[in-house]
C-alpha cells in the first residue's frame, strides 16, 4: 500500500506532463525523425540521437526529454522494416525478426508480417511500461544479484540458441557458431590489449570489426546479391497477399506469446552489460521452445515475427533502469541519451526512484507513448511500404548497395570499412550458399566480445574468493541464480538439438559435388587454424584463453565435419550447394558478375571519392543491368545522388574520399 | 557552389535550433568582438570519441555556447571519429590545415595517455596544435563500510588486504589509480575490462570488488548516497593543482584529504622520487587537464584570439557556474596561456617517468607497448 501510496501520485502527475500538447509535439517530431532514420538499414539510434544532441543544452527539460525518448522508442520499431522487407537486420534488436519475417515477405505477405510486428511492438512498449511503474521499486536488488557469473551464465543461454538455430546439419551451425566467436576476438583484447589476428602495421583491425559490417554483410549483400541475380521483386508472385489486418489478427491470436516475451525483454533489458543484444535470441528461443506445431519456424512462421518484437521494444523500457537509477547505460543508445539527460540537467542516480519518481515515470510514459504513436504510424504504413516487395528488385539494389555502403563507412571513417564489407559481404554468400547458418554466426560474434570479459573477470574474481575459503568461492559461482541459468540453459539446449533439424532446415537444400563444401570447410578450416595459432602466441594469458579454447573446440568441429564429409555419400545433407539447384541455379544472371557492380561501387569509390563513383554506378546500373531509357536513368540516378546528400547534411557525416580527394584535397563539399 | 551548399545545410540546421530556441524561450545572442568573423561559417568540433561517453557530453556542453559567443554566431556542430582508443581520430587531426578557425579538435585523457607512453598507433604530435582550452576533472577513491572503518587517514592498516578493482584497462586513465595504489604499497587486482567506471562502481556494489574511484560528478551522484548509509567511505581525492603546479585539497571535497596527505601519512608511500614524479605527470594528463579544445598547428594568431576571447566571455558568463556545475564540476576552465601551459605540462614526461611507468606496467599486468 505504501507503494501505491507513492507511485500513484507521481504517476498522475507524469501522466498530465506528457499529455501536454507541447511535450506531445516534440514526442512527435522525435517519433518522426527516428523513423525516418531507423528505417534506413545500418543507420540506427546514435545517429538519430547524435542528431539532436547538439540541441538539447539549454532545453526546456521535458520537451527534450521527450524528443529524445520520442527517437529512442521508435529505433526498434522502424528497424523492423529493413528486417522483414529486406533480411537486413536494422540493428540488434530486430536481428531474430529476419529468421521468419523476410521468409514471410518472399511469400508476398511482407504487410502481414510487418503488421504482426508492429502490433507486438506496441504491446510490448506498453506492457513492459507497465511492468516497469512497478518493477522500478525492486530493479535495484535485482540488479544487484546479477553479478558476474549470472551476466555469463545469461551470455551461454544466449549462445544456447545456437542449438535451435544450427541448421540441418547441427555440427555446421557449432562451426558458424564458433567462428563467429572468433571472428569477434579479432583487434586488441579489451583487457591487455594484445593484438589478435591484428597488427599495428595495419591499424583498421585493431579495434575489431563492427557489428554494423558484420551484420550487413553477412545478411544485407548476400541476400541483395541473391535477389537481384532472379530480376525480380522480393514478393516471389508480386503481390501482397495478406494486409495488415491479417497481421494484427496473427498477434491477437498469439497475444499470450506477446506477453510473455514482453516479460522477458523488460527483465533481460534491466541487467545492465547485456544491452539489447541477446533479448531477441532468447525470445525467439522461447518461442520455439514452447510452441506445439515448430514447422514452420525459419520458413514463415508469424509466431517467430511477434516473439522477438515484443521483447526488443519492452528492453528499451528495461534498458531504461539501469540508465536512470545507476546511471550506467545498457546499450550504445542508452549511452547517448545519458549524455543528452546530463545536457538537459538531469541527474540520473539512485535519487531519481527515490525523489525524482515523477520524472522517472515521466520518461517511462513518453516511451509508452512513442510506441503507440511509432508502431500505430507504422501499422498504417506497413502496406504502402510492404508495396517495395512488389517492385522490380533491379531498381531497388542500387539504392540499397549506395545506403548500405554509406552506412558502413560510419563504423570508422576509412575506406578499409568497404572493404572489410566486402569481405565479409564475401563470407556471407558462402555461408549461405553452403547452408551454413547465419544466425548461428551472428550470435557468436555479438556474444564474443561479453563471453570473453565476463568468463575472464568471473574467473579471476572467484579465484580470489577461492583463496579465501571454498565455501566463499562455491557461493560465488554457484548461486541460486546462476544454477537456475543454467537449468535453463540445458533445457534449451536439449530441446534446440531435438527442434533443429525443423527449424532452418532448408528441407529440400540442393546438394551436389562434393568439391565446393569441402573446399570452403578446408578455407574456414585454414582461417581457424591460423587465428588458434595465432593466440597461441600472446604472453598475456588473460588475453589467450579465449581464443585458444574456442579456436581449438571449433577446429576440432571442422575436423569432424570433413571427416563426415569424407565418409557421406554425394547428396547428403552436409554437401548442401544453393548453386546446384533451385533458385539461385536458375537465376538468369551468374553471382559473380551481379556482385562485380557492388564491388565496382567501391572500386569507383576509391578512385574519385563515393559521391562521383556513386554517380557513375548508379548510371551505369540503370543504362546496362536494368536497361531502362535513358531519361529514367538519369532521374534515378539523380535521385540517388540527392537523397544521399541530403542525409549526410542532415546527419552532419562525411563521406569516403578516393585517391582524387587525396590529390586535390581543396574539392567543393559533397566531392570531398 | 560549396556557399549554396554550406547555406542550405545550416538551413536544415537552423530549423532544428529554431525548435531548440523556441522551447527555451531566451534569445540571448552575443554580438560579436575579435578579428575573425564567423558569420555563416559552420565550426566543427572533431571529438575522437564516440557519442556515448564523457567527451561527448563536454563537447556538446561547449558546442552552443561556443556558437553564441563566436563572432557571428557560426553554426558549431560536434563531430564524431572514434576508434583505436582516440588515437584515430588525433592522427586524422594532425593531417589538417584547416587554418580559418572553422575547424576545433577535443582531447581527453585517453588521447593524452598513449602520446605520453609511446603508443605504436601515435602520428599525431601535441606541440604541433594550439591549445584554447584545458578542463580539469577529479575523482575520490573510496572503500566499502567494513574495511572503511579502519581508515584513519593513512592506508597501513591495509598492507594486508586482497583488493579487487574493477578496471577499463591499465593503459586507460585507471593508469592513475592504480598507480597510486602502488604508491601507498597495496595489493590491488584489477579486474579489466570493465566498458566505463559506472560498471566499475556496480562491482563495488555487488561486493565483487573492494576498492573503487569516481570522478567527482558519478561520486556525488551515485556514491554519496552510499557513504551516507554506511556502504562506502571516502579515502581520499586525487586532488587539484594549484598555481604553483602543487597538489593540493580538490576544491570540490575540501573537506576530504588529497592523495599527497594520504601518501605522506602512509609508511610504504613517498611524495619524492621517479615513482612520485611518474605518478603526478600522469595525474595532470588524465585529470587536472583532462580534457583540451586545439586548433591545428596552422591556425594563425588571430583565430586563436578570437576564440580564447569567445571561451573566456563563456567563462565569464554570470550563469557560467550553475551550468558547468553538474556538466564539469568546479573546476578551473584554463584559456589563453593558462591552457598553453597546462597543455604543455599534461603532455609532457620526463623518460624516468615514462620509463618507469612502463617498466611497471610490464612488471605488473603484462602490458607493453610494442
Amino acid at each position: 500500500m505504501d507503494l501505491l501510496a507513492t507511485a500513484l501520485p507521481a504517476l498522475g502527475e507524469a501522466l498530465t506532463l506528457v499529455l501536454q500538447p507541447q511535450q506531445f509535439l516534440f514526442l512527435v517530431t522525435g517519433v518522426l525523425l527516428g523513423l525516418s532514420i531507423g528505417v534506413l538499414p545500418g543507420l540506427g539510434g546514435i545517429a538519430g540521437l547524435s542528431l539532436v544532441l547538439p540541441f538539447m543544452f539549454g532545453m526546456e527539460p521535458v520537451s527534450g526529454l521527450a524528443l529524445m525518448v520520442g527517437l529512442i522508442a521508435v529505433i526498434p520499431t522502424s528497424d523492423t522494416f529493413s528486417s522483414v522487407l529486406l533480411g537486413i537486420p536494422g540493428s540488434t534488436a530486430s536481428q531474430a525478426t529476419v529468421l521468419d519475417g523476410f521468409p514471410l515477405a518472399r511469400k508476398g505477405e511482407a504487410a502481414r508480417a510487418l503488421a504482426a510486428a508492429f502490433a507486438s511492438s506496441l504491446f510490448g512498449g506498453l506492457l513492459g511500461a507497465t511492468i516497469l511503474t512497478f518493477f522500478i521499486f525492486f530493479a535495484r536488488p535485482l540488479i544487484l544479484a546479477f553479478g558476474l557469473p549470472e551476466m555469463l551464465m545469461i551470455t551461454i543461454l544466449g549462445l544456447s540458441m545456437v542449438a535451435i538455430l544450427a541448421g540441418r546439419v547441427p555440427l555446421k551451425g557449432l562451426v558458424a557458431a564458433g567462428l563467429g566467436l572468433m571472428v569477434g576476438t579479432i583487434g586488441a583484447a579489451g583487457a591487455g590489449g594484445s593484438l589478435r589476428m591484428a597488427s599495428y602495421d595495419f591499424p583498421y583491425l585493431i579495434d575489431g570489426l563492427q557489428l554494423v559490417i558484420i551484420g550487413l554483410g553477412i545478411y544485407a549483400i548476400p541476400e541483395i546479391v541473391s535477389l537481384l541475380r532472379q530480376d525480380r521483386a522480393i514478393s516471389r508472385d508480386g503481390g501482397l497477399g495478406k494486409g495488415w489486418l491479417e497481421g494484427v489478427q496473427d498477434w491477437w491470436r498469439n497475444k499470450w506469446l506477446s506477453v510473455k516475451c514482453s516479460a522477458i525483454g523488460v527483465i533481460v533489458g534491466v541487467i545492465p552489460g547485456l544491452g539489447g543484444s541477446v533479448v531477441d535470441w532468447i525470445a525467439y528461443g522461447f518461442t520455439v521452445q514452447t510452441a506445439r506445431d515448430k514447422s514452420k519456424f525459419g520458413s514463415g512462421d508469424i509466431r517467430g515475427v511477434i516473439g522477438p518484437e515484443s521483447s526488443n521494444n519492452a528492453k528499451e523500457g528495461g534498458g531504461l533502469v539501469p540508465t536512470l537509477i545507476f546511471g550506467i547505460p545498457g546499450s550504445g543508445s542508452m549511452a547517448v541519451f545519458l549524455g543528452g539527460l546530463a545536457l538537459l540537467g538531469y541527474d540520473p542516480g539512485p535519487h531519481m526512484v527515490r525523489n525524482n519518481l515523477d520524472i522517472t515515470y515521466t520518461i517511462v510514459w513518453s516511451l509508452a507513448l512513442a510506441n503507440v504513436v511509432g508502431a500505430g504510424l507504422c501499422i498504417l504504413l506497413s502496406t504502402p511500404i510492404a508495396k517495395l516487395t512488389t517492385i522490380r528488385f533491379t531498381l531497388l539494389a542500387p539504392f540499397l548497395f549506395m545506403i548500405i555502403a554509406f552506412a558502413a563507412f560510419q563504423s570508422s571513417q576509412q575506406l578499409e570499412d568497404l572493404a572489410a564489407l566486402v569481405a565479409i559481404g564475401l563470407l556471407g554468400i558462402f555461408l549461405r550458399r553452403f547452408d551454413y547458418s547465419r544466425p548461428a554466426f551472428l550470435i557468436g560474434f555479438v556474444l564474443s566480445h561479453q563471453a570473453e570479459s565476463f568468463a575472464n573477470m568471473a574467473n579471476q574474481i572467484a579465484g580470489s574468493r577461492f583463496r579465501r575459503s571454498f565455501e566463499a568461492g562455491i557461493d560465488y559461482i554457484a548461486s541460486s541464480l546462476s544454477l537456475a541459468l543454467l537449468a535453463l540453459t540445458v533445457i534449451s539446449v536439449v530441446v534446440g538439438i531435438r527442434q533443429a533439424k525443423h527449424i532452418l532446415g532448408n528441407d529440400n537444400a540442393p546438394t551436389g559435388a562434393k568439391r565446393g563444401p569441402v573446399v570452403f570447410l578446408l578455407l574456414i578450416t585454414a582461417y581457424l587454424s591460423v587465428a588458434w595459432i595465432d593466440a597461441l602466441t600472446i604472453s598475456r594469458m588473460g588475453d589467450k584463453i579465449f581464443p585458444v579454447t574456442v579456436g581449438a573446440i571449433t577446429l576440432i568441429c571442422c575436423l569432424l565435419l570433413l571427416l563426415k564429409m569424407m565418409r557421406a555419400p554425394e547428396g547428403h545433407a552436409v554437401f548442401a550447394d544453393l548453386e546446384t539447384g533451385g533458385e539461385d541455379a536458375e537465376a538468369p544472371h551468374g553471382l559473380w558478375s551481379t556482385l562485380g557492380w557492388f564491388v565496382g561501387l567501391l572500386i569507383a569509390s576509391s578512385l574519385v571519392g563515393f559521391i562521383l563513383g556513386l554517380a557513375a554506378f548508379l548510371l551505369a546500373f540503370f543504362r546496362v543491368r536494368a536497361g531502362l531509357g535513358w531519361g529514367r536513368v538519369v532521374l534515378f540516378s539523380v535521385l540517388g545522388v540527392l537523397f544521399m546528400c541530403f542525409l549526410a547534411w542532415t546527419l552532419g557525416r562525411d563521406f569516403p574520399p578516393g585517391l582524387l580527394q587525396a590529390s586535390y584535397p581543396k574539392m567543393p563539399w559533397p566531392l570531398t | 557552389m560549396t556557399d549554396i551548399l554550406q547555406a542550405v545545410r545550416g538551413a536544415a540546421l537552423g530549423a532544428v535550433a529554431g525548435v531548440a530556441a523556441m522551447a527555451m524561450g531566451t534569445t540571448a545572442f552575443a554580438g560579436g568582438h575579435g578579428g575573425v568573423d564567423f558569420a555563416g561559417k559552420t565550426v566543427e568540433f572533431v571529438i575522437p570519441f564516440s557519442e556515448s561517453g564523457g567527451s561527448a557530453r563536454w563537447a556538446n556542453f561547449f558546442a552552443p555556447l561556443l556558437s553564441e559567443h563566436l563572432p557571428g554566431n557560426p553554426v558549431v556542430v560536434v563531430r564524431y571519429r572514434p576508434g583505436a582508443g582516440s588515437t584515430a581520430g588525433a592522427n586524422w587531426f594532425q593531417e589538417q590545415t584547416t587554418d580559418d578557425g572553422t575547424l576545433i579538435f577535443g582531447t581527453s585523457g585517453s588521447t593524452q595517455f598513449p602520446y605520453l607512453l609511446g603508443d605504436p598507433r601515435v602520428r599525431y604530435e601535441y606541440k604541433d596544435w594550439r591549445p584554447v582550452l584545458a578542463s580539469g576533472t577529479g575523482g575520490v577513491v573510496y572503500l566499502p563500510g567494513d574495511l572503511g572503518a579502519d581508515y584513519d587517514g593513512d592506508m597501513d592498516a591495509f598492507t594486508d588486504v586482497d583488493f579487487l578493482y574493477g578496471s577499463q584497462g591499465a593503459t586507460t586513465l585507471d593508469l592513475v589509480p592504480l598507480l597510486a595504489f602502488k604508491l601507498l604499497g597495496l595489493t590491488v587486482d584489477p579486474v579489466f575490462g570493465i566498458e566505463g567506471r559506472g560498471d566499475g562502481r556496480l562491482m563495488f556494489e555487488r561486493g565483487e570488488a573492494n576498492i573503487d574511484y569516481q570522478t567527482s560528478s558519478a561520486y556525488l551522484r551515485s556514491v554519496v548516497p552510499m557513504v551516507e548509509s554506511g556502504m562506502a567511505v571516502p579515502v581520499f581525492s586525487y586532488g587539484a593543482l594549484n598555481d604553483a603546479g602543487e597538489i593540493v585539497r580538490d576544491p570540490t571535497f575540501p573537506d576530504m584529504p588529497s592523495f599527497k596527505e594520504v601518501c605522506e601519512a602512509t609508511a610504504a608511500c613517498s611524495t619524492e622520487g621517479t615513482a612520485w614524479e611518474a605518478y603526478k605527470a600522469f595525474f595532470i594528463a588524465g585529470f587536472a587537464a583532462q580534457k583540451m579544445i586545439y586548433l591545428p598547428g596552422t591556425a594563425s594568431d588571430d583565430v586563436v584570439a578570437t576564440y580564447t576571447k569567445a571561451l573566456q566571455d563563456i567563462i565569464a558568463r554570470p550563469d557560467f557556474a550553475e551550468l558547468a556545475a553538474a556538466e564539469l564540476g568546479v573546476y578551473p576552465q584554463l584559456t589563453g596561456n593558462g591552457a598553453i601551459s597546462a597543455s604543455d605540462q599534461a603532455t609532457t614526461v620526463s623518460a624516468e617517468s615514462k620509463a618507469y611507468v612502463l617498466d611497471w606496467l610490464k612488471a605488473d599486468y603484462g602490458v607493453t607497448m610494442e
